[in-house]
């Protein structure tokens, strides 16, 4: 078990209040603990959190390039086994970093099965350059690369499946979390960590910035999207799912109320086909990993 | 005899690389290979990373040499261009990765053959550049760079160059050092930093402008004390094994030379031929070979050359749309010197160049032309 007190994320870093990833660092280092290598890409986490000379890493801490931390990730492990040292890899990069410039990165580094944990922390855009859409961007999200206009309604696809595409490539174990489930996080960072090979979490972690709501939100935000069904929580052993958060589920108009980047379905009017689409991801995600709780019928 | 691509790879392992990364691009592949081989036999002690392209072997480079260990990886042409970002990064993190480049042209038109177009384009990376001109240097000069490359004072990636084909799939004979001696030049890596959790350290942060432009000229700084490193580490070589590589640059029949041919590479054998039939006609003609291109050796070429009347630089490479690299180089060295000094770009994309060539290049010197591509087929433009 982690030592909960134990804090390797310090604080000064430069992140806005109320920040998603922000608070990953915080909680993964917690978990990870002290014996930790955390290789960061490119993004919002490494520009805040080391601004030369100051670092907030109170673990040996590297940022190579945007497109290649699982690669420098592989380097590591590959020296550490040679070395016999003991310590635990674990890479954090963001979704862009991740779904998008470093895929090819990471479907190396797992195909070739390198002892390392890679923690994708989903803020569902490019933050850090300006809230551009990527791979892991959410349908009819608006950022400034799938702005809503007169005749659009934000990005046209939905988020692509890397989980799976992970478990495809025999990862042991695959998981999703969400800041807003401290203790079901650390507990799959520590399951992650212990698991030999190579290990994937995506961690949602919204942006109030990017996503446009004030900062004492994030935890209600993150938790809605559990709540609706947007977001699910989930482990897959061996590409299996073993375990997925159940909730009695809210109607996705909850959880997209409270974001800019989603206004354009609300106003000037409300757009009931496109709110209706979104729905459907909810219900199919409901189904697919069951997450569904039947309430008894209401007595009279 | 030894392929040299063979000899290279009996010298990496000697070198005791803790990991290597590379991946599969001709002519490169038979030192990979070799490597891959040693390890599956247990001659070579090392994770042996089979990559899926070229930016992540360096970048594999770049995390085992941050987390302590002794990398290499090879490469050359497009797989050096798709590392270009990582190259400026591990020379940024001061890395001492050596990385063998067997020289090949740039596409388009995709060409396998050599020219030196690769690594030239990656001079400004902050890497020492080596260049070979047979396959007793190749592999000599990998000794010589992790050494240089490791030194405290220096922590910078190396580069050694030797020509794709004409040395990689050679067969020459080659003097072989041993395990036992390589060790005795060659100290294990000991980083003054490294990724470590008993003391953790952050690498590869980012800089403020307030902060950025010293960066870089600590790296200038360290680049350019690597000519003493080198001059040191060359001649403690030379004790050793009997090859002195104290020095960047080395004359052949240079002293009394009216015109001087300055090149690097595999094409020096070529030139001390044409030179040997020249001189018995009686033209003073020498050569000056480039061993090491950065840190460029400014002051030992304008030293070398200060009494010739002439000069001719033979480039396998071309900054389009201005000269040959170390035309621009030689030069910059001879400036105010009243040196004619003319380019020759040649040879590019393994176009083959012959003793006569060099004959003729040399008398168009003397007839002050120069600054053109040499041996264009005129027919085809």
């Amino acid at each position: 078990m982690a030592d909960k007190t134990c804090e390797l994320f310090d604080a000064g870093h430069r992140a806005c209040g109320g920040c998603g990833a922000a608070l990953a660092a915080r909680l993964v280092t917690k978990a990870a603990g002290p014996n930790t290598i955390v290789v960061s890409s490119t993004g919002c986490m490494e520009v805040f959190s080391t601004p030369y000379p100051e670092t907030a890493w109170k673990v040996p801490w590297i940022h190579s390039l945007f497109e290649n931390a699982a690669a420098v990730a592989s380097g590591i492990s590959a020296s550490l086994a040679k070395q016999g040292r003991t310590e635990k890899v674990v890479v954090m990069a963001g979704d862009g970093a991740t779904f998008d410039i470093g895929m090819i990165s990471i479907s190396g580094a797992f195909e070739r099965g390198h002892d390392f944990t890679y923690i994708c922390y989903d803020n569902e855009a490019y933050m850090n350059t300006g809230i551009q859409r990527s791979g892991a961007t959410p349908y009819d999200a608006s950022t400034t690369t799938s702005p809503a206009g007169s005749c659009s309604f934000g990005n046209k696809r939905p988020k692509k499946d890397m989980p799976q595409i992970l478990a495809a490539h025999g990862a042991p174990y695959v998981a999703t979390a969400s800041i807003a489930y401290p203790a079901d996080l650390m507990q799959k960072v520590e399951k992650a960590i212990a698991t030999k090979g190579p290990s994937y979490i995506q961690l949602h972690a919204p942006c109030c910035t990017g996503w446009g709501f004030e900062g004492d939100q994030t935890i209600a935000i993150a938790k809605l999207a559990i709540e609706t069904g947007l977001w699910v929580n989930y482990e897959m052993i061996d590409g299996k799912v073993t375990k997925a958060k159940k909730v009695v589920r809210k109607p996705v108009d909850e959880y997209l109320k409270t974001q800019k980047r989603f206004r354009h379905l609300y106003k000037p009017q409300r757009q009931d086909a496109e709110i209706a689409a979104i729905q459907a991801i909810a219900d199919r995600n409901a189904e697919r990993y069951g997450i569904d709780i039947k309430l008894p019928p209401k007595k009279d | 005899m030894i392929e040299g691509s063979h000899a290279v790879a009996e010298a990496v392992r000697n070198c005791r690389p803790q990991v290597v990364s590379a991946y599969p691009i001709t002519p490169q592949t038979h030192i990979v290979e070799a490597l891959a081989d040693m390890v599956a036999n247990c001659r070579l002690d090392a994770e042996y990373i089979t990559v899926e392209n070229e930016l992540s072997a360096l970048s594999a480079c770049v995390g085992a040499s941050a987390a302590g260990s002794r990398a290499y990886s090879a490469t050359t042409s497009q797989g050096l261009a798709l590392m270009f970002e990582v190259c400026f990064n591990a020379a940024g993190m001061r890395l001492p990765i050596v990385m063998s480049i067997a020289n090949r042209a740039m596409g388009a038109p995709l060409s396998i053959w050599n020219d030196q177009q690769d690594s030239m384009s990656l001079r400004d990376a902050g890497w020492l550049q080596f260049y070979a001109e047979d396959n007793q240097e190749a592999a000599d000069l990998h000794y010589l760079a992790y050494k240089v490359a490791e030194d405290p004072k220096i922590q910078l990636p190396a580069f050694v160059c030797f020509d794709g084909f004409i040395l990689s799939h050679t067969y020459e004979p080659v003097d072989m050092i041993t395990q036992e001696d390589a060790d005795k030049f060659l100290p294990k890596f000991a980083p003054s930093e490294r990724l470590d959790a008993a003391d953790p350290v952050s690498f590869g942060m980012y800089a403020t402008p307030d902060y950025y432009l010293e960066f870089r000229y600590e790296m200038d700084t360290a680049l350019k004390q690597a000519r003493d490193v080198i001059r040191n580490t060359g001649t403690e070589f030379g004790s050793l094994f009997g090859r002195d590589y104290s020095t960047m640059v080395e004359g052949y029949r240079l002293e009394d030379a009216e015109t001087a041919i300055v090149t690097v590479g595999s094409l020096c054998g070529t030139v001390k031929d044409a030179i040997d039939e020249m001189r018995a006609e009686g033209k003073k003609v020498g050569l000056l070979k480039i061993r090491v291109f950065r840190p460029f050796p400014t002051e030992e070429v304008a030293k070398a050359l200060a009494h010739v009347n002439r000069v001719a630089v033979l480039d396998k490479n071309i900054s389009l749309g201005a000269k040959g690299a170390v035309a621009l180089e030689v030069k910059d060295a001879l400036y105010g010197s009243g040196i004619a000094v003319k380019d020759f770009v040649l040879g590019l994309g393994g176009r083959d160049v012959r003793k006569r060539n060099i004959r003729e290049i040399v008398t168009q010197t003397e007839n002050r032309q120069g600054d053109l591509f040499y041996g264009l087929r005129r027919e085809l433009i």
